[in-house]
This record gives structure tokens, C-alpha cells and sequence, in this order.
């Protein structure tokens, strides 16, 4: 197998493979967070179990890591592959003709994703180390509500929130198909797909956005 | 119609090409973009200027030799035709076209508009066939059953005429819709099946080889494509990678 994942069509199975656990991962990202909206005694007993249960912290945790830096360092690769496959660019280029916004830019879509992911970093995981590992603190499983919606106090931030996740939504309109496509995803299954695609790129990001509303509007 | 053009003059390979602006006149709508071509080099040579050099041969829409970019899109603005097919009534008295060459590192400009596409002949060289043995005892092709609905994908894939729009097109100058075609057309059909699993090894390989870019699915190449070449035919060879691999 090694020849395969060597191949152009190898990495293109290997970023529908870490788009797949990406989004898989998304679904129970939102299920988590929504229960903030329903119930904080539930979302900090959810978040209290993902952080102290040892299968997670140190099995599925560094498999996530490894699954976000993989889909974006690979991206970047490909891109910058792809660059160099046309010395000479157009002098006059009508790309909205033919394919759509999403699926020309998901190098910027992505980017945009990326640095929400360094402020979401800095904001919980390494203040989670900090309170676990370096300056540590009792253990505190009533904690998390609060400082989750203490995030979504500041408007700037839920702002940047709604617009990341606007753009998450574009980069899975034209991601969610694709990566099916480049696993090989049969005629039969194209209509199917879309629809479920597209249901996806709304749900997802539209369910994180409505609960920063939320937060922000109920304790503000 | 009097029209303003665009258009990409590159003396050799090794030169440095540049947007020219030509106007020409007396171009009737009912010509073809190649026949308004032929218009301005006759205006060109009376002037004792260098004709703009292009490819094309059979100016039918078979060849796929007519190499255009023209106004952001490969054989311009219509779809499922190729240059030749394109008629002046597409634009209008007094518009501004641009004309380019097809663009990728793997398709070098030789001349102008015309552009070096051999890349694509040894993909089709690394496993674009099949071995039949032409010794005398010949099996005949109409003793091996095939669905109507194998026959008809495998026609649908072979009518690509690698002309390179797809590659043109394609943001990232990848040529999986030619390939994907080249390998379907024979994935699909039993005889192509003894050497499927180094056709789709060697092909992509090749592919790869030449300087071709990766695929993203925007699904740009289906759309200019002048065959109407599916992006399905890519799902397709990517499933014969995969299997090929397994």
C-alpha cells in the first residue's frame, strides 16, 4: 500500500480519510456543546468524562491531533503541488463558470478554520493542561459551564465564532461530496450525497453558532 | 462585427510570451471562432505581420486539436463543443475576447496558441489498451456478452478526444478526468480486465510523472469538457486504484 498513498489519488484518499474522521468528530464536538444548551449539570458531566477518562485523553485526544495537523498539512502540500502544476497563470480566468466559490477556495476556508482553531486551543486545551498538568488545580467538575459561556460573553468573539463556522460550512459544502467522490462514491449515490452534504454543512455549523447566541443573549 | 481581441504571441517554447490587442473587422456571426481566426491572420499576413499560429485539423468537434482559452474558459463560452465549434453569434459587435493558450507545466507552449500535449499520448502509451492477438485466430468481439449498461458507460467514457480542456480548466492543472475516462472505457469492458489492475498502476502513475496536477473535485473539467465526460469516471478510477493496490 505504500506505492498507493505515494500516488495523487493515494493523498487524495488519504485527506478523504481525515476529512472523515474530521467531521465524524464534528457531530460529537456539537452533541457535546448542545447540551449546554439544555442542561448544565449534563454538559459538565459530559465534559468532565472527556477530560479525566483515560481512553480519551490519551488514545482518541492524540489521534484527533494527529487527524486535524495530517488534513492540514497535507492540504497545504497539495496545494502548493498543485500551484506548481501552472507556471503561467490565465490572464483572464472565469472560475465562477464552472465550479463553485467552496470548492476553489478551500486553501482560504481552511486557513480561516485554522486560525479559529489557535484561539480555540489557547481558549480551552491549553488551559486545560495548564489546570491538569502544570499549575494544578482541585478538581473542579462543575467548571466547564462556566467557562464555556463566559467565552461567548465578549460580541467580537461571538462574531469571529459565526463567521469561522460560516466558513466551516462553505469548506463541508463542497468537502462532505467531495470526499466521498475521492473514495471512489458511485453514480447511483451522487444525489443521495449532495442532499446529505449539503443538510450537513448547514446542521454542523449553524447548531455551534446558535448556541454562542444562545450563551451570549441568555447571560449578557 | 468589428471586435477587439486579446491574444497570447509566444515565438517559441523557450521565449517570453505576451497579451497582444488585434482588432478585426468583418467578422460574420454565422463563422466560427477558427474561421474569425483565419480572418485576422489574412489581415496579419497582407500586412506582412507573423500569423498567429493555433492547432487545429478537422473542424468538427472530433480532433479536439483547437487549444483555446478564450474569455476565462477552454473553447470559450458554449458548452459541449470545442473551439471550432464555437460560433461568432456567442459574442457580441464591439466585445473584447481574450484568447490564451491552454495552460499547465505539463502542456508547454510551443508556438503562440499552440501547445505541446504529448503528455497525455504516453499516459494512453503507459496503458491506455488492450492486447488482442491479431495472429489470425482473433476471438470475435460479438461473442462476449455485454450489458447494454456497461456498453453504453464504456462509449459514454471513450468518446473523450484528449483534447485538454479538463487540464486547462482545472485550477489545478489535473488531467484525472482524461485519465479517469481512458481507464473507465476499459474497466468496464471484459476485455479490458486481464491487464486492469497495471493499466490504472501505470496510467496514474504516468500521470503523476508528467507534472499533472492533483484533483480537488470542483467538478470544473465535466463542465468545459466537449464530450460531457463524467466526474464519475474519475470516482471510477479511483476505485481501480484502490482495488489495483488491495
Amino acid at each position: 500500500m505504500g506505492g498507493f498513498f505515494k500516488s495523487s489519488i493515494g493523498r487524495k484518499v488519504a485527506m478523504a480519510l481525515s476529512a472523515f474522521f474530521l467531521m465524524f468528530f464534528l457531530i460529537i464536538h456539537l452533541t457535546v456543546n448542545m447540551t449546554s444548551v439544555f442542561s448544565a449539570d449534563l454538559f459538565n458531566e459530559l465534559s468532565h468524562f472527556m477530560g479525566t477518562n483515560p481512553l480519551v485523553q490519551f488514545a482518541l485526544q492524540p489521534v484527533l491531533l494527529f487527524g486535524v495537523v495530517f488534513h492540514f498539512v497535507l492540504g497545504f502540500i497539495l496545494e502548493w503541488k498543485n500551484k506548481k502544476a501552472r507556471k503561467v497563470t490565465y490572464f483572464k480566468n472565469n472560475g465562477a463558470a464552472n465550479s463553485t466559490w467552496m470548492s476553489r477556495n478551500m486553501m482560504y476556508s481552511g486557513l480561516v478554520i485554522l486560525a479559529f482553531l489557535v484561539i480555540h486551543f489557547a481558549d480551552f486545551w491549553v488551559h486545560e493542561i495548564n489546570v491538569k498538568y502544570i499549575n494544578v488545580e482541585p478538581a473542579d467538575p462543575t467548571r466547564y459551564y462556566h467557562e464555556l459561556v463566559e467565552k461567548f460573553v465578549p460580541i467580537w468573539r461571538v462574531v469571529a465564532y459565526s463567521v469561522a463556522f460560516i466558513l466551516l460550512g462553505l469548506h463541508l459544502g463542497h468537502g462532505f461530496t467531495s470526499a466521498f467522490q475521492s473514495m471512489g462514491s458511485t453514480a447511483g449515490r451522487k444525489r443521495a450525497l449532495q442532499n446529505l452534504g449539503k443538510a450537513y454543512a448547514v446542521i454542523i455549523p449553524l447548531g455551534f453558532i446558535i448556541i454562542a447566541l444562545y450563551h451570549h443573549f441568555n447571560h449578557h | 462585427m468589428k471586435l477587439k481581441l486579446k491574444i497570447w504571441r509566444q515565438k517559441n517554447a523557450s521565449a517570453k510570451g505576451q497579451m497582444v490587442d488585434y482588432d478585426v473587422s468583418d467578422i460574420s456571426e454565422h463563422m466560427s471562432f477558427l474561421e474569425m481566426m483565419d480572418v485576422l491572420n489574412e489581415q496579419l499576413i497582407s500586412k506582412g505581420e507573423d500569423p498567429i499560429a493555433f492547432d487545429h485539423d478537422c473542424r468538427e468537434g472530433i480532433c479536439g486539436m483547437c487549444s483555446m482559452y478564450i474569455n476565462g474558459e477552454a473553447h470559450g463560452p458554449d458548452r459541449g463543443i470545442t473551439t471550432c465549434q464555437l460560433h461568432m453569434r456567442m459574442f457580441k459587435d464591439g466585445d473584447t475576447i481574450t484568447i490564451e493558450p491552454f495552460r499547465a507545466a505539463a502542456f508547454p507552449v510551443i508556438k503562440d496558441l499552440v501547445v505541446d500535449r504529448s503528455a497525455f499520448d504516453r499516459i494512453q502509451q503507459a496503458g491506455g489498451y488492450i492486447s488482442v492477438n491479431t495472429s489470425g485466430n482473433t476471438q470475435d468481439a460479438n461473442t462476449i456478452p455485454i450489458s447494454k449498461h456497461a456498453a453504453d458507460e464504456a462509449m459514454d467514457a471513450a468518446t473523450c478526444i484528449g483534447c485538454g480542456a479538463c487540464v486547462a480548466t482545472c485550477k489545478n492543472s489535473s488531467a484525472m478526468l482524461f485519465v479517469g475516462a481512458k481507464v473507465s472505457q476499459y474497466a468496464l469492458l471484459p476485455q479490458g480486465q486481464i491487464e486492469a489492475v497495471d493499466r490504472v498502476k501505470n496510467m496514474v502513475a504516468q500521470m503523476d510523472l508528467e507534472g499533472f496536477g492533483n484533483c480537488t473535485n470542483t467538478g470544473a473539467c465535466e463542465i468545459e469538457c466537449p464530450k460531457g465526460i463524467s466526474l464519475d469516471t474519475i470516482a471510477r478510477m479511483n476505485r481501480e486504484l484502490m482495488k489495483a493496490h488491495i
